[in-house]
């Protein structure tokens, strides 16, 4: 659509009337209903529609939680005990806010996921990589402010340990850190400002999630093989076919957001936050959001000091070291070849440095002492050498397996070696879309 | 504009760069108030001392005082405390400076310069961890001191940092005994 070949033809009067003077018709038409998608993209292409609603429902629940709560450190933490008991409906749309977070960042895990499995991030798509990294951070920082403003324990000692983050930095950082709480600790004016900036935060992700579809849009949708489109039997139609695999991919996904909604509302949460928060108690055991917990592992992993950089300084720069290691991706990657369905080697490193990220969300889960942190220590490492040593080396010693000459002749040999079908059938409608 | 006028740089260039110039000053005098207003606001300086009233402490017992909105701890240590904390060679501590308000910044961190000449049974610090701000345990850990629950920081009986990730010793806050039985903090 960005090269202007435009199918739109306006069919009624209205349609003509607005086509002449603002084209949104034409727009929409060509970026959701005519727009030529690939014609094997797999269920994990769901994602980005299904992070559309997810921030669509954040947004609509916010903004009605946003009419009830008070950020006040005095009324904060009753305010939300009166969501849950006493607004009509209040209990159902907090629950679907703190677990919409929650899913939120399932989803965009999977959607990360999948793209460092079939390689998205290599040229021309390095842009819209790194657009979806910024969303990534604006929406880490949104969650992290939203689970202060309940203002229970691990609300106000999460705050705590991650604005105390910024006290490692040389010189500054101090000066910093009470620029951001507004105190010399975490108190009112800090509350208020996270609850101004939660507000805001989610518009800001907006902006860039229509930069990101722009950009996905001029570049085009990369695909399982990894190949690029090249003759228009390669692709499908935006709609019916992506439109309807998204739809149910949405609904298999919203099934498990409801069945959390409505059966097990807490279990992604800390109990110690339903106790309002205290400043001269810190709980037995600080966690953060589920969602933090491999980056809160690497965080704890570097207890050592390292020639002038100490543990404290080591740590934060490990940490956000962690998420930098996701934006040079497209960098750090050398093979010619995207998809690790024809890097035999490379999806065996993908899949290790899945278990190892898992692996570090548990740790971060557990509490800082014995072996846990030598495991930690040696999670961090491998988590590095993944993206400083796996992915630079493997691209240049690989043998990848053959590539098939198109996206269409890919769909074809796979629905000849999975049996059933003649040689003769052409692609079957499943693989459509 | 005549052909003499255009060497290079000429009048024009002058211009653009003055004018970039001001736009940048005034975009910055516009964008400081933004920041400015982050800053602890007045209240919050306003800071005030704190005095406490110790004379019901017997060795082994701490309290804790709420300053400048974090705790800040008073122990009357016990013998043993005390003699741990003399035990351990400066060269074993992590953090060889005392980090003492009341002593010159590059004062060492012996077990004497944690405290203050005369009342060494006594620490008076502020209890929050200095890794990432937590408030640790009094009395647990390896060293008998202090242990952060957060990240597993281990502090000694004279609240010197040994072992974790935190970097510094606790801070000893300014103050000092009005009478035997009262200190003020700040």
């Amino acid at each position: 659509m960005s090269e202007g070949h435009s199918t739109y033809t306006p069919k009624t009067g209205i349609e003509r009337w607005f086509d002449a003077r603002m084209p949104l018709p034409r727009l929409i038409y060509d970026s959701f209903v005519a727009y030529p998608v690939p014609r094997n993209l797999n269920y994990a292409w769901t994602f980005g529609g299904i992070l559309s609603i997810m921030l669509v429902a954040q947004i609509l629940t916010g903004i009605v939680l946003a009419m009830h709560y008070t950020a006040d450190t005095n009324l904060a933490f009753g305010s939300v005990e009166k969501i849950m008991r006493d607004v009509n409906s209040g209990w159902l749309l907090r629950y679907m806010h703190s677990n919409g977070a929650s899913f939120f960042f399932v989803a965009v895990y999977i959607h990360i996921f999948r793209g460092l499995y079939y390689g998205s991030y290599k040229a021309p798509r390095e842009l819209l990589w790194i657009l979806g990294c910024i969303i990534y951070l604006l929406m880490m920082a949104t969650g992290f402010m939203g689970y202060v403003l309940p203002w229970g324990q691990m609300s106000f000692w999460g705050a705590t340990v991650i604005t105390g983050f910024f006290s490692a930095i040389p010189l500054v950082g101090d000066w910093i850190q009470q620029l951001l709480l507004g105190g010399f600790a975490v108190d009112n004016p800090t509350l208020n400002r996270f609850f101004a900036l939660h507000y805001l935060l989610p518009f800001m992700i907006a902006g860039v999630v229509v930069l990101h579809i722009w950009a996905l849009h001029v570049v085009g949708q990369s695909n399982p093989t990894g190949i690029e489109i090249k003759s228009k039997t390669d692709t499908v139609a935006f709609t019916p076919y992506a439109t309807i695999k998204d739809a149910f991919g949405m609904i298999v996904f919203l099934f498990f957001f409801a069945y959390f909604v409505f059966y097990l509302p807490n279990y992604l949460g800390h109990p110690d936050n339903y106790i309002v928060a205290n400043p001269l108690k810190t709980p037995a055991h600080i966690v953060p959001e589920w969602y933090f917990l491999p980056f809160y592992a690497i965080l704890r992993a570097i207890t050592f000091n390292v020639g002038p950089i100490n543990s404290k300084l080591g740590g934060v720069l490990c940490m956000f070291g962690a998420i930098v290691m996701l934006f040079l991706v497209p960098w750090l990657d050398t093979s010619k070849v995207r998809s690790a369905v024809y890097r035999p080697w490379y999806k065996l490193f993908f899949w290790l440095f899945v278990a190892d990220a898992i692996l570090l969300g548990w740790l971060g889960s557990q509490p800082a002492e014995g072996s846990y942190v030598f495991m930690a220590q040696m999670a961090t490492l491998v988590y590095f050498a993944f993206f400083l040593i796996a992915l630079p080396v493997l691209g240049l010693i690989e043998t990848p397996r053959r590539l098939p000459n198109s996206i269409t002749e890919a769909v074809l040999e796979k629905n000849k070696g999975g049996g059933g079908h003649p040689t003769g059938a052409t692609a079957a409608p499943e693989t459509k879309g | 504009m005549s052909a003499t006028d255009t060497q290079d740089p000429n009048r024009r260039d002058f211009l653009y760069v003055a004018t970039g110039m001001a736009a940048v000053v005034g975009a910055g005098a516009f964008a400081w108030p933004f920041i400015d207003q982050m800053r602890p606001d007045a209240s919050t300086l306003a800071l005030a001392s704190v005095e406490v009233d110790v004379a019901s402490l017997t060795p082994g017992m701490s309290l804790i005082v709420k300053w400048r909105g974090k705790p800040v701890v008073v122990r009357n240590r016990t013998e043993q405390e005390m003699k741990d904390g003399e035990a351990v060679k400066l060269a074993d501590l992590k953090d060889p400076i005392a980090r003492n308000a009341n002593l010159p910044a590059d004062a060492p961190a012996t077990d004497a310069n944690r405290t203050t000449p005369g009342k060494e049974a006594w620490m008076v610090m502020v209890q929050v961890c200095t890794h990432l701000g937590c408030i640790p345990l009094g009395q647990e850990g390896d060293f008998g001191g202090w242990f952060c629950p957060c990240h597993g920081s281990q502090y000694d009986t004279a609240g010197r940092i040994r072992k974790g990730p935190a970097p510094e010793n606790m801070a000893v806050p300014v103050f000092k005994f009005i009478s035997d039985t009262k200190i003020l903090i700040g």
